[in-house]
């Protein structure tokens, strides 16, 4: 409850009316501290242009790049976020915790 | 997402209506399902809960990992009377993310002097109420102690079906009040959803405790059950 993220979700409605290709990345599973609760999302569309968040910071430039992606592929993807560590993730959260993000396309069908 | 789903989801929104969005997080596949419409799910058991807790969340059903977004609307609280109490109750209440409207005619009472950050209307209830539209997500409390003020107020927010009504006086205070609501049309039934006396029984004195035992009732009226039943009652 208590959701404050009307404007993101009215963007995402405005830019695809415009003709933009848009996609939503919303939190979907959370481990340990993670920076945003499930349901916090973020909007993207076909030029770059994003808003809201899914982790405070630490990973949004990577959901960017998936969710350019997935804008033009049309499938949706599961990416997984978890303590920043070379080996394992090229982007990752300082607090230590881990976020699942499920990135969808709106579109027609 | 679908176009006409996030358009029928922001319409949704913008009326104040609460919807929860399942999506099939391997299929990519999704419904959108009113608050309405919930009674008569599959999965009303999971939906209900989610939506109370106002918590968004994966579940599992028939093998499939479902992902429940939910997305209700931000709770508001209506304070009729700018006395003592709201002056604790407002800044409790916006401190746990509640939208807060303050209503007293009383220009002496309603200032913005007692009320920094807080919208603020020194009109009667009948001016005052209908433009706020109150709905089913707002708590609404009556404290002014004047039956002039409170009346009106109380018969309007039952009529709204708000989620929490609570009003401050004595059991005695409000027997008095009952009899007079319901000689103005008001069905038992409706009268038997006022808290009253108001707030959970925790030894409030104090008008900031006084909020507390408010703020909790109305917490325990937003997230569990309808038919789970609260401590006694305080006789503040």
């Amino acid at each position: 409850m208590l959701n404050r993220d009307e404007d993101i979700l009215k963007a995402a409605e405005t830019w695809t009316k415009s003709g933009h290709g848009v996609a939503i990345a919303t939190v979907v599973e959370t481990w340990g501290s993670a920076p945003r609760p499930a349901g916090s999302s973020l909007v993207i569309n076909d030029d770059g242009t994003f808003l809201g968040s899914v982790s405070g910071g630490c990973v949004e430039g990577a959901v960017v790049t998936e969710a350019l992606d997935v804008i033009a592929s049309g499938k949706p993807k599961m990416l997984e976020f978890g303590v920043a560590d070379e080996t394992a993730w090229n982007v990752g959260l300082s607090c230590g915790g881990t976020i699942r993000v499920f990135v969808e396309k709106v579109g027609n069908s | 997402m679908k176009q006409n789903t996030l358009a029928e989801l922001n319409a949704e929104r913008a009326a104040r209506r609460a919807v929860i969005v399942v999506t099939d997080v391997v299929t990519g596949d999704q419904r959108l399902i009113k608050a309405a419409s919930i009674a008569n799910d599959p999965l009303h058991e999971e939906l209900d809960r989610h939506l109370r807790m106002g918590k968004s969340g994966m579940i599992e059903s028939d093998g499939k990992k479902l992902f429940l977004n939910v997305y209700a609307p931000t709770a508001r609280l209506v304070i009729i009377g700018a006395v003592h109490i709201s002056q604790a109750l407002a800044p409790l209440a916006q401190s746990l993310d509640y939208d807060v409207y303050v209503i007293d005619p009383r220009t002496a009472f309603a200032s913005p002097e007692r009320f920094p950050d807080v919208p603020l209307f020194a009109d009667w209830p009948d001016v005052a109420l209908p433009p706020l539209n109150i709905d089913r997500y707002t708590a609404f409390v009556a404290l002014t102690h004047d039956p002039k003020i409170d009346d009106p107020a109380l018969l309007h927010a039952l009529e709204r079906d708000c989620f929490y009504i609570g009003a401050l006086g004595s059991r005695k205070t409000h027997a008095k009040r009952v009899d007079r609501l319901k000689a103005q049309g008001a069905s038992d039934d409706s009268l038997a959803r006022i808290h009253a006396p108001i707030g959970l029984n925790i030894g409030a004195v104090s008008p900031s405790e006084i909020a507390v035992a408010i703020m909790a009732e109305i917490t325990a009226r937003l997230r569990l059950p309808a038919d789970a039943p609260l401590k006694t009652k305080s006789a503040a």
